[in-house]
């Protein structure tokens, strides 16, 4: 089973749950996805399937990918994502991918480009006080000391220090699947994602461990301790 | 944003009924103790109708006891489950806040059917 999509972003609201609470959520347009290629074990020693999503223009393609496009006979897509999967087998090239892998209660994990704020100072990118605006102080959104002076000669790092703000990629880790529209290939997930509106999502099953999971491990360690003693009866 | 409002849409109440600031309404709520549900009955003047969509909500505000009440109600929540108009109020304000400062008479809303049943009113209409 492949355990991603690609997706983008159309907006935030509000929808009420079943015992009429107020959940925040946000509406993703994931999919169609097209498998326009295959990573194999023997030709590339891993294996994974290359995603496509949206609607590329012919006039924006050049000649290498037009001519992939061509050969493989698959409509141009914008976005080409690939995703780790055991099975790529049972996947064909040009097939597509849906919502409906997904289900109400699931847990996933979005990943996109956060919205750029710019060269920011030290108030707004680290969370830093600042001092007083009035009263003389002549400490207003300064960074302040960086560090002694002889010794360490230099600043130590990871110091929160003015910077580009934003704009980077970032993950959203265990956002619930609140509803799955196949028909319209919406996905509405409880909590913010990063970016923009319009902006590219990356969907994959959550990598933290479900509670559930946990007790199938739990399982399988009680059922190696009992077999231990067995085979000493047989030595 | 059509798909956006499509999602919401689902959530919205088609059978509302009418109302609006300076209504006497009674709100209907569900209302969980324990095990037990029952409804809850809440009524007084609408003073404010906010936001829209699935995050619209009516501000209700009654004297109780002699001090004022006010409660926030999400219209289309699953949990208010009937708005009742009772008395249609004439007001010349989307917002009633100012009542909050006034008291007795001062904080009486005009009924409709009173200025409806003049002549003049009824000719511009």
């Amino acid at each position: 089973m492949l355990a991603g999509l690609l997706g983008k972003k159309l907006g935030m609201t509000q929808i009420f749950g079943a015992e009429g609470e107020i959940i925040p959520v946000t509406i993703i347009q994931a999919g169609p996805c097209l498998v326009i290629g295959k990573k194999t074990a023997e030709k590339d020693r891993y294996t994974a399937l290359q995603i496509g999503f949206g609607e590329a223009k012919e006039k924006g393609l050049n000649k290498a990918s037009k001519g992939f496009f061509t050969k493989n006979n698959i409509k141009p897509v914008e976005f080409i994502k690939e995703f780790r999967t055991p099975d790529v087998d049972k996947y064909n090239v040009g097939q597509e991918v849906k919502v409906d892998i997904f289900q109400v209660g699931d847990y996933i994990d979005v990943t996109g480009i956060t919205k750029g704020k710019g060269y920011a100072g030290v108030i707004k990118r680290c969370g830093y006080t600042g001092g007083r605006s009035t009263h003389g102080s002549m400490f207003h959104r300064k960074p302040g000391s960086i560090g002694a002076s002889s010794f360490p000669s230099r600043v130590l790092k990871g110091l929160g220090l003015p910077g580009q703000l934003g704009n980077t990629q970032h993950t959203s880790v265990k956002l619930e699947i609140v509803e799955v529209d196949a028909a319209n290939n919406l996905l509405v997930v409880k909590g913010a994602v990063p970016g923009n509106v319009k902006g590219l999502l990356v969907i994959k099953k959550t990598v933290k461990e479900l509670k559930h999971k946990k007790a199938v491990v739990k399982a399988k360690s009680e059922t190696k301790l009992v077999k231990k003693p067995s085979k000493k009866k047989l030595v | 944003m059509n798909l956006v409002k499509m999602v919401q849409d689902k959530q919205l109440k088609k059978d509302l009924p009418s109302f609006k600031p300076g209504d006497l309404v009674k709100v209907h709520t569900k209302v969980v103790e324990g095990d037990n549900e029952r409804v809850q009955v809440f009524e007084g003047t609408v003073i404010a109708r906010k936001s829209g969509s699935t995050n619209e909500t009516l501000t209700v505000r009654k004297i109780s006891f002699g001090v004022g009440v006010e409660r926030v109600f999400p219209i289309h929540s699953p949990r208010v489950i009937k708005i009742e108009r009772i008395k249609e109020g004439q007001v010349r304000r989307a917002k009633l806040y100012y009542i909050r400062d006034k008291e007795g008479k001062e904080a009486k809303i005009r009924e409709k059917s009173t200025i409806q049943s003049t002549p003049t009113d009824a000719a511009k209409g």
